[in-house]
């Protein structure tokens, strides 16, 4: 809401209080202020000068020197290019040192050796358009006399003359304050915040016509949807002069921010403006059946705003209609086919209120926002509707735009109520935390316009504050004025204490955050959100259960369309991004959700995931990805976790993949992605990737921990190789020599060797073997017994031979 | 004999006059088992026991300084080799050094924990809700029913007609107080999303920190006493707060809060445009009508609650101009934190 300092002056007078300081305090007292500025501030030394008499430049075939009467002693003599001149003209003169729009400064001085003592203004140099100064032209000089002007004195200020000089603030209104969302709103709370007194303007109901004309002569109107209006008020102007309007209007327009058109259009914007009550004005001659019916709109109905733009309405929509068509949409816009025009010659002025839901939906659906739109679908106040109405038809007679035809329409079947509210000095006390007296809350009310009862202890709403309904609110209304900063800051001491602790899964994930960048990881935050075709990128078949994922309706852009349910995707943007900027040698994870459906009308499931990345110049980062992903079990205290190969996970290598299980739970997957990935993602060498989930891997957690004592007895270690088919696994050999016999401690793989001597197909791998028992020292005997028996294990089971 | 054994005694002192002298040869060569020393003392069982028992003294006085002669060079030879040694040794100490590289937090999370830390200390406990949520908690509970006008500020991606991306923390409020009996005191961080097309101060997705405090006798006082510690917490002990009234549907009375801006103090600079205060949080009392939605009785219990944007804090802490940077993990911008 665009508020015009002069426009204010005429209900309160702040005009002693710096306009920063205006800001400041309306801004602390709930009006906040976005910004200010003020209009015409460069413009001065701008006079009204009439043209005596023209003469052809003697050197300049284009030019004209011009004698001016500026209301000085002599005429002044001003050099012109303009072609609209003419002896008699009354025109603006920018005089020596001027200031013009843009900041153009304006100097004396000689032009093809002949003086000009200042300058002749179009409209655009004072800061003008021609909305502003109808029947002013473009591209030439000013003429006031075009533009109903011609009797400022000669000599006058036309900056001061013709009001070009105002201070606009900008505030942001909160939708709960419509009233303020108007120039008497705002003056209301400026006078309590300045503690000034506020007059509004009598209005002057309309003088009845001699000729006992009636309203009933032209229409009739029928809400024949009474839940969607609660008010239509309606009256009717004849013998209609459609004119511009008077200046002091088209400034105080243009000072807000609206446009003026004509002086019907222009009293039902002041009007919106000044009550914050939207109006509108039909042409009587385009009502067909001289009837007005509020209706819902016929599914598929037609209907062409004013603004040119065809709609296509549906039943939800309430429209204003005649017999036979919708002349407007209600609370939106008017309709084309009923727009004041030039040959007006009889109107219609409505005032009305609907359903602040039903406008705003409306609006949203025909994506057609307004000045009326915005002010209904935060509620307006029935009772607001008829004083506007009564501020129309002053206004026509004001301007003499027409004639007010008797009587007023008025549908209003359900009178708004008044709200009463108990007022309670100690309840408002004890919840905010000040001592005020009564006297002072029901005096601070009462100058926002509340009842208050003889006894202080009951008030009444008005009916422009429906947003004050409950003790909170009058409590916010007293503060406000109050002052916010005078509460003094208190801690909870009529609390009751509570622990201030993390969960012991807060503390898992927080631990094993801190291990990550322990490692030298670096953390990653990406979008929860991707394009489906992503899914294509990270190969996944068509019939992959993770392509179901939950669709965003209204999404900005298919790259932020289906919530994830993989992070590895996001993962492999991050590290092509990262490589395609020539950034090496970093590991990367991500601590994020991922989003699975269950049912179209239950929230998915969001479990967690730990994702991990890196890139290397060559293949050789798997068993490093692994030993990341030993690391993270071995913190979490996971016991007998195994890995799994696995060929048929799309995204990786088919044979450098694994699953990592604890028993027959899944904990995640990791492994070398597969070469058609790190091409798609404009990578080269290897790309390893982790997928965990992490509320699994927080649920096989060693949740206690026991010491185990430290061995007493000295171990004796034996060291094997073995060779074996290519096929035959680590894990499995590893598991045979550890099952071989009672006094096997460990078993750890310390090389593996390919080569001729060992021959095609075949791996030779080495053990180093720890003999231990806890309650004696091994004598040799009973190592060799061990290391037999564990020959003779590998051998049968296997078919492992000691190389 | 005497003479033999001054004479053995000069020869070997002379020996090991050098320090470079190879003292395992002198060593054997005065006082081995076949040693001239040694022979000496062979021949003393010819002598008579008077002169045995002189010679004898003498023979050990020898023995001993050429002993200690021995001992002493030895350790001044050992000083000396490692000496050589470290010398040799010397590194360019500064050569990168090796191998060892170490991560980095996200600051997002970085100023989450932060956050959490100062609300934990406060007695807070930190509660998570889902991201994909009803409309019910993220708007009707809170005081925002269908077709009002407070959603047009925060532009929803829907899933279904009932289902969206919760546009703010706020409805884990609602579903703590479904299930708890007060006291309440919690926080809770998380992502949210709003429909803002990416620039550099918006992003369809960012995170937000919800605080919510439900007892008997909590005052706005309150409020503004938590709000002021935190923001010393966070900002700095000069730190200082201005609340501003607002509206929010969910709180009533509604204040946005601003703190001092903490590079200039509030003089007014480049972070804060001149203003000495940055907006960083909305607060107020928990509406009636909330509480009531979440089966609290508002007559006898009230409460406050506030939330704050993390990125916001995020980008004024670290001096950051474009939000875009935190999304795009570019490892350049991640090595700073």
């Amino acid at each position: 809401m665009n508020l015009s300092m002069k426009w204010l002056a005429d209900y309160t007078d702040v005009s002693d209080i710096t306009i920063k300081e205006y800001c400041d305090r309306m801004t602390m007292t709930g009006s906040k202020v976005e910004g200010w500025k003020e209009l015409g501030a460069e413009l001065s030394g701008v006079v009204c000068g009439r043209i005596l008499k023209i003469e052809r430049h003697p050197n300049a075939e284009r030019l004209v020197i011009c004698q001016v009467d500026v209301g000085e002693a002599a005429p002044v003599q001003v050099i012109t290019a303009a072609t609209n001149v003419f002896e008699g003209a009354l025109v603006p003169v920018a005089m020596d040192g001027a200031s013009l729009t843009g900041g153009t400064k304006i100097k004396k001085g000689k032009l093809r050796g002949e003086l000009s003592e200042g300058m002749f203004c179009s409209i655009a140099e004072l800061g003008l358009t021609l909305h502003d100064m109808p029947g002013a032209i473009e591209d030439g000089i000013l003429i006031l006399g075009d533009v109903g002007l011609g009797d400022i004195p000669v000599g006058a200020d036309l900056v001061q003359e013709l009001g070009l000089r105002d201070i606009v603030v900008e505030f942001e209104i909160t939708s709960n304050r419509p009233d303020c969302l108007s120039v008497l709103g705002l003056a209301r709370e400026s006078a309590v915040t300045f503690s000034k007194p506020l007059t509004l303007p009598p209005v002057k109901k309309p003088s009845p016509s001699a000729d006992g004309d009636s309203i009933g002569n032209y229409l009739k109107v029928t809400v024949a949807n009474t839940e969607k209006c609660y008010r239509y008020a309606a009256r009717v102007i004849k013998n209609v002069k459609i004119a511009p309007s008077p200046l002091w209007l088209r400034m105080k327009l243009r000072a807000s921010g609206v446009r003026p058109i004509n002086n019907i259009v222009d009293i039902t914007n002041f009007v919106m403006l000044e009550y914050g009550q939207p109006m509108h004005a039909f042409d009587y001659k385009c009502i067909d059946g001289s009837e007005i019916v509020v209706r819902s709109a016929g599914d598929g109905e037609q209907f062409v705003s004013l603004d040119s733009i065809p709609h296509t309405l549906d039943s939800s929509m309430l429209v204003i209609a005649d017999a036979k068509k919708a002349v407007a949409l209600a609370g939106v816009m008017g309709g084309e086919n009923s727009e004041i025009t030039d040959s007006t010659a009889t109107v219609v002025f409505e005032s009305a209120t609907f359903h602040p839901g039903s406008v705003r939906l409306a609006a949203k659906k025909l994506g057609m926002r307004t000045e009326s739109s915005s002010r209904f679908e935060k509620g307006l106040d029935s009772e607001n509707a008829m004083p506007a109405l009564d501020r129309a038809c002053e206004m026509v007679e004001l301007l003499g735009a027409g004639e007010v035809v008797n009587g007023t329409i008025d549908c209003y079947p359900v009178k708004k109520e008044e709200v009463k509210l108990p007022l309670d000095a100690d309840v408002i006390n004890a919840f905010l935390g000040v001592s005020l007296t009564q006297e002072y809350m029901a005096e601070t009310l009462k100058k926002l316009d509340f009842g208050v009862s003889e006894d202080l202890k009951t008030i009444t709403v008005p009916t422009f504050r429906d947003d004050v309904r409950c003790m909170n609110d009058i409590a916010e209304e007293i503060l406000r004025m109050y002052g916010y900063d005078k509460i003094q800051s208190t801690l909870s001491q009529k609390a009751r204490p509570t622990l201030g602790a993390r969960t012991e899964r807060q503390n898992f994930d927080n631990n094993l955050h801190d291990m990550l960048v322990g490692m030298g990881m670096n953390e990653i935050e990406t979008f929860s959100f991707i394009s489906p075709s992503w899914y294509d990128k990270i190969r996944l078949s068509p019939d992959d259960s993770r392509r179901n994922c939950v669709v965003i309706s209204n999404p900005l852009g298919e790259d932020t369309s289906v919530m994830r349910t993989t992070t590895l995707p996001s993962m492999l943007k991050t590290l092509g991004d990262n490589y395609s900027v020539k950034n090496r040698d970093f590991k990367l994870f991500e601590m994020s959700k991922v989003y699975l459906p269950t049912t179209s009308d239950k929230l998915p499931e969001e479990p967690a995931r730990l994702t991990l990345g890196f890139h290397t110049p060559k293949n050789d980062g798997f068993y490093l990805m692994k030993g990341y992903v030993e690391a993270i079990l071995d913190l979490a205290g996971v016991k007998g976790a195994s890995f799994r190969s696995v060929s048929t996970e799309p995204t990786f290598h088919p044979g450098r993949c694994a699953e990592i299980y604890v028993g027959n739970t899944k904990l995640g997957v990791f492994g070398e992605a597969h070469p058609a990935v790190i091409d798609t993602y404009g990578l080269d060498g290897g790309v390893y990737l982790a997928e965990i989930a992490t509320d699994a891997l927080y649920e096989v957690r060693r949740a206690a921990i026991v010491y185990a004592p430290i061995p007493k007895h000295p171990a004796i270690e034996r060291d094997f190789s073995f060779v074996c088919d290519e096929a035959v696994e680590a894990a499995t050999v590893a598991s045979a020599i550890l099952s071989s016999g009672t006094l096997v401690e460990s078993a750890s793989l310390f090389d593996i060797y390919r080569g001729p001597q060992i021959g095609a197909g075949k791996k030779s791998m080495s053990y180093a073997v720890m003999l231990r028992a806890s309650d004696r020292t091994l004598t040799d005997a009973e190592a060799d017994e061990a290391v037999s028996a564990i020959l003779a294990a590998l051998e049968t089971k296997l078919g492992v031979k000691l190389r | 004999m005497r003479e033999t054994l001054e004479k053995i005694k000069k020869e070997a002192l002379e020996a090991l006059s050098s320090p470079s002298a190879q003292l395992e040869e002198l060593r054997i060569r005065f006082l081995g088992k076949k040693g001239e020393l040694t022979a000496v003392l062979r021949g003393m069982g010819k002598l008579a026991p008077e002169e045995r028992r002189e010679i004898g003294e003498l023979a050990n006085s020898v023995r001993q300084q050429i002993e200690q002669r021995i001992e002493m060079l030895s350790e001044q030879q050992k000083a000396a080799k490692l000496d050589a040694k470290l010398a040799e040794e010397k590194l360019d100490v500064t050569v990168p050094g090796v191998g060892v590289k170490t991560g980095r937090f996200h600051p997002l999370a970085l100023v989450q924990r932060q956050l959490e830390d100062i609300f934990l200390g406060m007695g807070y406990s930190i509660v998570d809700g889902p991201e994909v949520e009803y409309d019910y908690y993220n708007f009707q509970a809170l005081n925002i029913p269908k077709d009002h006008p407070a959603r047009d500020t925060q532009d929803t991606f829907y899933i279904t007609e009932n289902i969206l991306l919760r546009s703010q923390t706020s409805p884990v409020q609602a579903r703590v107080m479904e299930k708890t009996t007060p006291p309440i005191k919690i926080i809770s961080p998380g992502r949210v999303y709003r429909s803002d097309a990416v620039d550099a101060t918006h992003s369809p997705l960012f995170h937000q920190l919800e605080g919510l405090v439900i007892d008997r006798g909590i005052t706005m006082g309150d409020l503004k006493g938590t709000l002021e510690m935190f923001a010393k917490r966070m900002f700095g002990e000069q730190t200082r707060i201005r609340f501003r009234p607002h509206h929010f549907p969910f709180t009533e009375p509604s204040a946005e809060v601003d703190v001092s801006c903490f590079v200039c103090g509030g003089t007014g600079c480049r972070l804060c445009k001149g203003e000495g205060w940055i907006e960083i949080l909305g607060a107020g009392m928990v509406h009636p009508n909330v509480l009531r939605n979440c089966g609290i009785d508002p007559e006898e219990y009230s409460g406050f609650a506030f939330g704050l944007g993390i990125e916001r804090i995020a980008l004024l802490k670290y001096h950051i101009d474009d939000m875009r940077l935190l999304y795009e993990n570019d490892i350049r911008f991640l090595n700073q934190f």
